[in-house]
């Protein structure tokens, strides 16, 4: 059977074809974005679209660490991400092992239900914790009331807005790290567990000698991923308080946002960008150094 | 006497376990209650009047209306957005498919792990990082305010996320079919669409699920890019608050029609979405 000339040039540049459209997407929509913000960092431009951008070097830079909003949204975005990442573990992790259960009854309702928060539109979880919080007319409040407890001004409290996003962040992440680590605990071998039950382990014992760290690295791989997403959390946070109330939920994401999409300052907001990318490289490279650290040592 | 305290000590044993097991569930199903308590919430409130939802009290016992879904419709013209919604994550998932499937196949075959650690890099990335230079890259094409550039957009989510599930998967086939396949004479375009791919269908189901929900979801780049033509639902939704008093009952209603579909979609799907969720993960 002959071969066509297509189908033989196909076979022999297989490689270059296949990948072709997606690095060009990749270059056109990433890497040439990328580059683009960073040179705008260095440029003084605003909303005007008669007034070339005019190159200003590193003042961006230096106004934005002289901006105590900047240094705070750091903090902030630190404080949430890791708060919220270290409980969605430790739920993760119990709720994994409540399902992991021997002889569990309906397994597979529990898994299904445990979908239901991620795969909801964060905008539309945003709007319904708003309504539940809402200290006048929420439902939160009415219950704390029918307790005897004080109320809560939840997302609408400056201080207590960290501490309700996380709740918010933690109820719709923390079944995803569960089905993660559920996954990873399905593959451990049965027969260490029959050993060590001859051996007379009780639960507490196999959990925490067998089953915790062999899936030690599932866990990291999924705080990891929760990491990620966590400091790069938009949705949730600007449609609830926008950054709010007294700037005491504006994360870094929000800031950049707000100075890009609501002030028009271009540079600045580019700058702001750039630092936030490199927060979330250096802080999820830390994650990946520790966790080369701890699975390689075992 | 003996054969009285073993006795004795199982029914006891029994006893306690009953008991654990009883704790256990209990204990379950208050995590049930929790995870899905505000979707029942928002379902229930969608069926409300504004002046109920907003009585605490009435939380339960509260008169069932659907007026909150008719106004949606015609008040808020809800129907434009849930069409572009659907447009748009549709077209989103298939061409991020056409992309990125000969891409991870090629990647796998290839072994080229830098090149897919380098597209992995793009899911580090903030968002945000990209929206100024896309923003002016779409208006001086005159893109602004079209389905095109949210496509675009929503698809540097895709592409790398349906690369990141299927490069595990395709490096999971056997690697004697390719082998004799090309024996048989095959070209390297006839094993991947005639072999590969109808093998590879449960890890396509997942890659476009996730591809779609995603986009479907998508809120930071609509907010940015779409304009009034191409709204989407989380648009409209997030529009509600824009209003100087919130209606909460067709706010509630709107919830529900743009999380209803995704929701149930990923019930039916459930073996397909945990294995979305959790890909990449279990593998290393």
């Amino acid at each position: 059977m002959k071969t066509s000339k297509i189908t033989r040039f196909m076979d022999r540049h297989m490689k270059i074809i296949y990948m072709t459209p997606c690095i060009l997407f990749l270059i056109v929509m990433v890497v040439f974005p990328l580059l683009y913000t960073f040179r705008l960092s260095f440029f003084d431009w605003g909303m005007s679209t008669v007034a070339e951008p005019e190159f200003i070097g590193l003042k961006n830079y230096s106004e934005l660490l002289h901006d105590q909003y900047f240094i705070s949204s750091i903090w902030i975005t630190l404080k949430y991400s890791l708060i919220s990442v270290i409980l969605e573990v430790l739920i993760g992790i119990i709720l994994a092992l409540m399902l992991n259960r021997r002889k569990l009854f309906m397994r597979n309702v529990f898994k299904t239900v445990m979908l239901i928060p991620m795969s909801m539109t964060p905008v539309a979880v945003g709007m319904i914790w708003k309504l539940l919080m809402d200290p006048s007319i929420g439902l939160f409040n009415y219950g704390l009331k029918l307790m005897g407890l004080p109320a809560s001004e939840w997302i609408f409290g400056s201080t207590t807005v960290i501490c309700s996003l996380i709740m918010i962040d933690v109820w719709e992440w923390s079944p995803m790290v569960a089905l993660i680590v559920l996954a990873g605990l399905s593959g451990i071998d049965e027969d260490i567990y029959e050993a060590a039950t001859m051996d007379g382990a009780g639960y507490l014992q196999k959990t925490f000698r067998i089953t915790l760290p062999l899936s030690l690295n599932v866990i990291l791989v999924a705080a990891l991923l929760r990491l990620i997403d966590a400091l790069k959390t938009f949705d949730i946070i600007y449609s609830t308080t926008q950054g709010g109330p007294a700037f005491q939920s504006q994360t870094i994401n929000i800031y950049s946002y707000l100075y890009g999409f609501q002030y028009y300052k271009y540079g600045y907001a580019s700058a702001s960008m750039i630092l936030f990318l490199m927060l979330v490289l250096v802080v999820t490279g830390i994650v990946m150094y520790i966790r080369t650290k701890v699975v390689v040592d075992r | 006497m003996s054969r009285q305290t073993k006795l004795h000590s199982g029914t006891a044993c029994k006893g306690k376990r009953a008991g654990s097991t009883f704790l256990f569930y209990l204990l379950l199903a208050g995590v049930v209650i929790v995870t899905v308590f505000p979707f029942v919430f928002m379902i229930l409130a969608s069926f409300k009047t504004t002046v109920e939802i907003q009585n605490p009290s009435r939380f339960l016992n509260f008169t069932f209306i659907t007026s909150n879904y008719t106004e949606v419709f015609e008040r808020f013209s809800f129907a434009k957005p849930i069409w572009n919604s659907f447009y748009v994550a549709f077209m989103t998932t298939v061409i991020s498919l056409v992309i990125a499937l000969p891409a991870a196949y090629a990647i796998s075959k290839f072994k080229m792990h830098r090149m897919s650690a380098g597209i992995l890099v793009t899911r580090m990335i903030p968002g945000i990082c990209f929206l100024l230079p896309w923003f002016k890259i779409f208006s001086a094409m005159g893109l602004t305010d079209t389905y095109t550039s949210l496509i675009l957009s929503y698809m540097l989510v895709a592409v790398p996320f349906i690369i990141w599930i299927m490069v595990p998967h395709f490096e999971n086939l056997p690697q004697d079919l390719e082998q004799a396949a090309m024996i048989d004479g095959c070209s390297q375009n006839m094993i991947f669409v005639r072999i590969m791919l109808p093998l590879s269908v449960p890890g396509i189901i997942t890659a476009a699920l996730m591809s779609f929900i995603n986009a479907w979801n998508n809120f930071l780049f609509a907010l940015a890019l779409s304009g009034y033509q191409t709204k989407t639902l989380p648009m409209a939704v997030y529009n509600f608050i824009g209003y100087a008093k919130i209606s909460w009952g067709p706010l509630m209603a709107a919830a529900t029609i743009i999380t209803g579909p995704i929701v149930l979609l990923s019930l039916i799907m459930q073996k397909y979405v945990v294995s979305g969720m959790t890909a990449g993960a279990v593998k290393g």
